[in-house]
């Protein structure tokens, strides 16, 4: 799968506060969340994002709660992809169980700069920016979690092995 | 092995496993709360099971926003109590309620040597029980609610050693404050955090809480001490089935082990926006306040409301602050109110309220408004954390947060001894 948008550059540590904040908590269908998306950190994300679009950000991304909810908010808002440095423990296994696509490259981010437009091959990890016609290699998934990407999420993976073991 | 690889191997089927080793892991407690568990029955009902895989292993607690701050959050918690009785899960009602942190160890629930997984980020708050507890998200809690598995990734693990013994005033919210300042909120990042020395088992309990709750803000996967007889004291009429002692082998391999002299460390104030700004208290400079709140997950126990009422005893708060107070469990507010903290603080001005995560997360019963300053025992300082953006939230111990609601600026203990 080919993934293509613009970027959105943030800094290290954004926080699961800055991408959903918790008052709005008392919310979880994806659709209302995603309007609440980043509104404390970029008051322009909400205005501009469009389906495709990229997240770009430095070291320890969705570092803070637990909430699904940030993760859910990003891939509701039409972001495809975030690609960072390092995630938060929580928000990578959050991101990876519904499916949403996270790519690890320090090299990527570094150069890669707001408003640039990239493209990510999912299946090879290749991040391209066409801003700048450079290429770069996300760091692999481990094939235990590949398993859940390519099942298409957590939930699936696990109806197949339930079918499997009936 | 170390701890956390023991525990890990102890539910996971095998001997042995190293760091980086991807498992299936069978836990003893599946926990959710009012704001996580809908978005957990949704995935449930969507993997079409019929039922959960152990009734007795799963906990609801209704906390973050209850008893309910606004109509969406009255549905969340409804829609979490109806599926709680619907399945028989392990329930709290808000009459008997507390924060889940603070309940599940407080009746019994969790035990050493045990696997928890929580759909809360705090939720490795039980490792100071000597449990491998971990916070997941809502869909993680789904799959182990209808499977009884979930995968994990064995974790590498750093000991931290605390020599000395720890200065007047000072507790486990100081020290693990002083460690996310000094190795930041990525410093343990995927990492099991093992906690060690004689200043860790100079700790009381509650203060063992404290500090293993705040590994999640040094980006840990769990914060682990060792037990000790205080541990076992603690245990003695609240465990209810039987349960193992794991430790360290003398040969474990840490990914690193830091040391630390506790005789050198004063209570600490971790500034805004983010829990790695921390600067001894000596260093704070003159910073007032409109707001103390004490209370939470990470400082709501009886020994964070001895603290505060040693020094509210006899003064009064600040005519500028609003104090706050939440007990985090019933038992624990009915304990005050029996022992007289609860007087104590209405006589000094501060408001008391029934347990819950309210302010810490700006729900509700403490929300800042723009420009306003809080000093808060608390867990997190992002921006907007506790309300508006441009409201500041500084995090600390209860006796520092009691004694700056006193002096209306944050203020060491020290000034009103």
């Amino acid at each position: 799968m080919t993934l293509k948008g613009k970027v959105f550059k943030y800094g290290a540590n954004i926080d699961t506060d800055a991408i959903i904040p918790a008052r709005h908590l008392n919310l979880y269908e994806p659709a209302d969340l995603a309007q609440h998306c980043m509104e404390d950190l970029d008051e322009e994300f909400l205005k501009q994002v469009k389906p495709g679009d990229i997240i770009v950000a430095d070291t320890n991304f969705g570092c803070g709660s637990s909430r699904e909810h940030a993760p859910l908010a990003i891939k509701a808002s039409g972001i495809s992809a975030v690609i960072a440095k390092s995630f938060a423990r929580i928000f990578f296994r959050n991101g990876i169980n519904i499916g949403l696509p996270l790519l690890e490259s320090e090299e990527a981010v570094d150069n890669i700069k707001a408003g640039d437009t990239v493209e990510v091959d999912l299946a090879a990890g290749r991040i391209t920016n066409l801003s700048t016609g450079k290429a770069f290699q996300a760091k692999p998934y481990p094939e235990f979690m590949m398993e859940i990407v390519q099942a298409g999420g957590l939930v699936e993976q696990t109806k197949k092995k339930l079918a499997r073991n009936k | 092995m170390t701890l956390a690889e023991k525990i890990l191997a102890a539910h996971s089927g095998k001997d042995r496993v190293s760091p980086g080793e991807f498992i299936n892991v069978r836990p003893d407690l599946v926990l959710s709360n009012d704001i996580t568990a809908p978005i957990a029955i949704k995935e449930f009902e969507r993997l079409g099971v019929k039922s959960v895989f152990n009734p007795k292993k799963i906990v609801m607690v209704p906390d973050h926003f209850c008893p309910n701050k606004d109509i969406h959050s009255a549905e969340q918690a409804k829609m979490m109590r109806d599926f709680a009785h619907k399945y028989n899960l392990i329930y709290f009602e808000v009459g008997e309620m507390g924060i889940e942190h603070v309940i599940l160890p407080e009746k019994g629930l969790v035990l050493p040597g045990d696997v928890v997984v929580g759909a809360d980020s705090h939720t490795c708050t039980y490792g100071a029980l000597d449990a491998f507890a971990t916070g997941m998200g809502s869909t993680d809690i789904a799959v182990a609610m209808a499977t009884g598995e979930i995968w994990m990734k064995v974790p590498p693990t750093i000991k931290f050693v605390f020599h000395g013994k720890p200065r007047k005033w000072v507790g486990g919210k100081d020290f693990i404050l002083y460690i996310i300042g000094k190795i930041g909120v990525d410093g343990a990042i995927y990492s099991a955090m093992e906690f060690h020395g004689e200043a860790v088992h100079a700790l009381s309990m509650d203060s063992r809480f404290t500090m293993s709750n705040m590994a999640i803000e040094a980006g840990g996967k769990a914060g682990l001490c060792h037990m000790d007889d205080k541990t076992r004291a603690y245990l003695k009429g609240r465990a209810k089935r039987k349960y193992t002692e794991y430790s360290s082998d003398p040969d474990a391999v840490y990914a690193k082990v830091i040391e630390y002299d506790a005789d050198k460390i004063e209570p600490q104030v971790a500034f805004p926006h983010i829990p790695s700004n921390t600067r001894p208290i000596s260093q704070v400079g003159t910073v007032s306040i409109d707001q103390a709140v004490i209370g939470s997950c990470t400082n709501g126990r009886m020994d964070d409301l001895q603290l505060a009422g040693k020094i509210l005893k006899g003064r009064k708060v600040n005519p500028n602050v609003r104090c706050i107070i939440l007990p985090g469990s019933q038992k624990i507010y009915l304990d005050a109110l029996r022992n007289g903290l609860i007087e104590t603080f209405i006589r000094a001005g501060a408001a008391v309220s029934t347990p819950t995560c309210g302010p810490c997360l700006g729900g509700y019963m403490g929300v800042l408004a723009a420009g306003e300053r809080c000093i808060s025992t608390t867990n997190r300082n992002f921006v907007g954390r506790m309300g508006h953006v441009k409201s500041e939230v500084y995090l600390a111990n209860p006796a520092v947060a009691a004694a700056s609601a006193v002096l209306g600026r944050i203020a060491s203990p020290e000034e009103l001894a």
